[in-house]
């Protein structure tokens, strides 16, 4: 019998504590891993402008909506369309290498409040209500996929960083620990710690999992959880061990004013990201896919401070030696007053949800139809969109 | 030793006990009449001072240039007071006798969340929780959200101060237009709530009859030629139709403070935040009601909270976040005000670095809706481990010659579970029985 540790968490808020044993107590059998295949979703918190990420400098619109935001000097054409963020120029050979793609004009079902928070919360949800209004007992995409994995174990999937991450919260267990994070005491104390925790399984499974992680894995001195750089590398060497499936954050990208000196910094950690899971991985990158989500895009025309508002219809940046690469993927909707979503926004022409459903399906075997119904019930996946290779 | 009903109110509304303190006499809601003594005893710079200062280190840069020693001497100390700031904020919850106040203080400083970028809003995040916040904590909440709406903190924070109406003198002139981040933000996380009754075309009016709202040399400043002419219709009434003038900001703002969504808002949020996580739409409609009876008093929607049957139940469903938990720790270790502004410089760094581990590096949460409320965002495996690590380091520091019996004895009473008791007596060492009670979920929950 395996009960997760979600499953004591909610039993602890609704009943009050609990008397129950540690979930993790619970035998750990040496069954194969869940297949060879790496997934390592990082959220962009903040809405990241997909617009000047994957700028289409081919239709006239742009430069006309973003007089002060369309030049830059570093710009690099992807594929005489669409050009990329000079900022993410480190990534060009990866591009050159098909180990980058994009999506362009997706979003989630998520329209009209423009909130970060409960944009957020659908995208890591992955629920199918467009308010976007929290509900009680919600759960990850992420973690619902864990359930439709055979092998999968407490290893197999990562939380990286010291946050909670809703993505990977739910019924199925997953590990969690951050660069930097350490914890030693004497097994007397380690004893009577336990004592004091056992009827508080939030606590207790917590202890337990950082007592466990802390022997298993380097606390990377130096290593800082709110530098990209280090969660990357962090992550990297969870995924040459046990874990298939990985998640952080990465914040930063709001940038309401200023944008070509904000964006540009939330870009190099992403950059710094992808190249240090990359150089971290060594063989494993060529079974390796990163796929990189936010919660909305930003508005079509620059505001009047230099940055860009809230928006709907955004991108997603994907690396890896796995990945489909060289590709813009999506279909543009075009700019004019009459294509942009209320006169104001990218109009989204697809679900960010089908591609990560059929990343999932190509990655990991998940059927489409389970996809469609237990991680992303209320989408029609619909043909493969055929972002692995 | 305390009674039981002390320390569930110590628990549950106030920052835990503290063995050496006087408790202070009188019910819950008397913490909050009349002025704190501990506001003569930590006098704190005011904004205008502080622009002051600001225009005086601009003013050495032109003249000596940004490399002259003067400039980086005064540059230096404007720095420092940023950071105690925060340490001067951790004094008082520690030393405070009425910890409701200082409860209620970071309530609404979440609330109205402020992250500072630049060494210039640091400085001057320290008057903002002075003057914006901490006076308007139990009148009306229209004062409240005026004063930090308008506050200079808050105008850098949701980028206020780059807004300019496109019609504008300043907006033709420049060619510089509308931000919507703070008309948005007072709307979803100030008042109304997501879920309230307004829309995007409702977010840019009211963006625009804010424009002119900004930043002068000394201080918040209207600067009508950079407001939109005309007036706004914003949720079905029309704005600022006269000539351009803060007082049509205030005008809204004061309509917004007593909407009835923004009644059930901040009701909702105070359940949440000082009760739990189940929702209670009785109390939620009762506090809601109440407040907007008395004309949108917040001492009247505590009232009702404060006497809920909830409000002293034993069960304790909530985490106290990482700043919490350090003032609650150094009150049940004896520390006062003083002891914390002793700190040095380097001990203030550790303090920093130690809550950035536990998952909240001061004043920097993720975005403007501040800081999460459920149990299960602060106790994550690696949070779990740095608080562990920073209370065993605190207790070895600083109380490796206290009993840990008589010391439990004291923070709870008996409250203590049992196997709390048999653990710290039965700890290797006194300074590892200490830890074991600052660890325990008795310190952590509330």
């Amino acid at each position: 019998m395996t009960l997760s540790r979600r499953k004591f968490l909610i039993q602890s808020t609704v009943l009050g504590c609990s008397a129950a044993a540690s979930p993790l107590l619970t035998p750990v059998t040496l069954a194969a891993a869940p297949g060879d295949n790496r997934l390592v979703v990082i959220i962009l918190r903040g809405a990241m402008d997909g617009l000047g990420v994957v700028r289409p400098s081919g239709d006239a619109d742009y430069a006309r909506y973003r007089p002060s935001l369309a030049a830059d000097n570093d710009m690099q054409d992807l594929d005489g369309f669409f050009a990329l963020n000079g900022a993410l120029k480190g990534l060009m050979p990866l591009w050159h290498a098909k180990e980058l793609s994009f999506v362009q004009a997706v979003s989630t079902p998520y329209r009209d409040k423009r909130s970060h928070f409960d944009g957020q919360d659908l995208l890591e949800t992955g629920s199918d209500d467009a308010s976007g209004a929290p509900k009680s007992g919600q759960t990850g995409w992420l973690n619902r996929a864990l359930g439709l994995l055979p092998d999968a174990r407490q290893e197999t999937a990562f939380s990286v960083g010291t946050a909670r991450m809703l993505l990977l919260d739910g019924a199925q267990p997953y590990s969690s620990w951050s660069p930097g994070a350490d914890l030693e005491m004497s097994p007397q104390t380690e004893a009577l710690l336990a004592g004091i925790y056992a009827d508080d399984p939030l606590f207790a499974s917590s202890a337990e999992m950082a007592l466990d992680l802390s022997a298993k894995t380097e606390s990377m001195a130096g290593g800082r959880a709110g530098n990209a750089k280090a969660l990357a590398a962090f992550t990297a060497a969870r995924l040459n061990e046990e874990t298939r499936i990985a998640s952080f954050s990465i914040g930063g990208w709001d940038t309401h004013n200023n944008q070509n000196r904000n964006l540009a910094r939330a870009l190099k950690q992403l950059s710094d990201a992808i190249l240090a899971l990359k150089s971290g991985l060594g063989a494993n990158w060529q079974r390796t896919t990163i796929m990189a989500i936010t919660e909305f895009g930003r508005t079509a025309r620059e505001n009047g401070s230099g940055g860009t508002d809230h928006g709907t219809g955004g991108a997603m940046v994907m690396a890896g030696g796995a990945l489909n690469g060289g590709h813009v993927f999506g279909q543009w909707p075009g700019l004019g007053e009459l294509d942009l979503y209320q006169n104001r926004d990218l109009e989204p022409t697809d679900d960010v949800r089908r591609y990560l459903g059929w990343a999932l399906r190509d990655l990991f075997g998940m059927e489409a139809s389970a996809l469609g119904s237990t991680v992303f019930p209320g989408v029609d996946m619909g043909d493969n969109v055929g972002i692995i290779a | 030793m305390p009674t039981r009903s002390e320390i569930t109110q110590a628990m549950r509304f106030e920052y835990g006990i503290r063995p050496d303190e006087v408790r202070f006499q009188g019910k819950l809601l008397d913490q909050l009449a009349g002025a704190d003594p501990l506001d003569a005893l930590l006098p704190v710079e005011s904004t205008e001072a502080r622009f002051v200062e600001l225009g005086k280190l601009r003013a050495l840069r032109q003249s000596m240039g940004g490399q002259a020693d003067a400039f980086k001497q005064a540059r230096r100390r404007l720095r420092r007071q940023g950071a105690i700031g925060a340490m001067r904020n951790l004094a008082r919850m520690v030393q405070n006798p009425r910890g409701f106040r200082e409860r209620l203080f970071a309530f609404w400083l979440d609330h109205f969340t402020v992250s500072p970028r630049r060494a210039n809003e640091d400085y001057m995040l320290g008057a903002y929780l002075e003057e914006a916040i901490r006076p308007h904590i139990s009148g009306r909440f229209s004062e409240l959200l005026k004063a930090a709406v308008t506050h200079p903190s808050m105008l850098f924070y949701l980028d206020q101060n780059a807004s300019t109406g496109p019609n504008s003198v300043a907006g033709q002139r420049h060619s510089r237009g509308l931000n919507e981040n703070l008309a948005r933000e007072v709307l979803e996380l100030h008042t109304l709530g997501v879920g309230g009754p307004y829309t995007q075309v409702d977010v840019r009016q009211f963006a625009e009859l804010l424009t002119g709202l900004g930043i002068g040399p000394e201080g918040m400043r209207f600067s009508p030629n950079r407001a939109e002419p005309g007036g706004e219709d914003i949720m079905g009434r029309q704005y600022g139709a006269a000539r351009a003038n803060i007082s049509h900001i205030y005008e809204f703002l004061d309509d917004l403070a007593i909407n009835p969504a923004t009644a059930t808002h901040l009701a909702r949020k105070l359940v949440v935040h000082f009760i739990g996580p189940i929702e209670r739409p009785a109390l939620v409609a009762d506090m809601a009601q109440a407040y907007l009876d008395s004309g949108g008093n917040l001492t009247s929607i505590y009232e009702v909270l404060i006497n809920d049957p909830a409000a002293m139940a034993a069960e304790f469903p909530k985490v106290r976040p990482p700043f919490e938990y350090v003032a609650t720790v150094l009150r049940a270790l004896d520390f006062d005000a003083e002891g914390v502004l002793n700190a040095s410089a380097s001990g203030t760094r550790k303090l920093g670095k130690a809550l950035e581990a536990m998952g909240q590096r001061p004043f920097k949460p993720s975005g403007p809706d501040g800081w999460p409320e459920a149990a299960e965002s602060w106790i994550t495996p690696p949070q779990l481990a740095a608080r562990i690590s920073w209370a065993g380091q605190a207790a070895r520091t600083f109380a490796d010659d206290r009993d840990p019996r008589t010391l439990m004895q004291n923070v709870l009473g008996d409250t203590a579970p049992e196997f709390l008791s048999f653990a710290v007596s039965g700890a290797e060492t006194k300074w590892e029985g200490v830890a074991l009670l600052l660890v325990s979920p008795s310190l952590m929950r509330r």
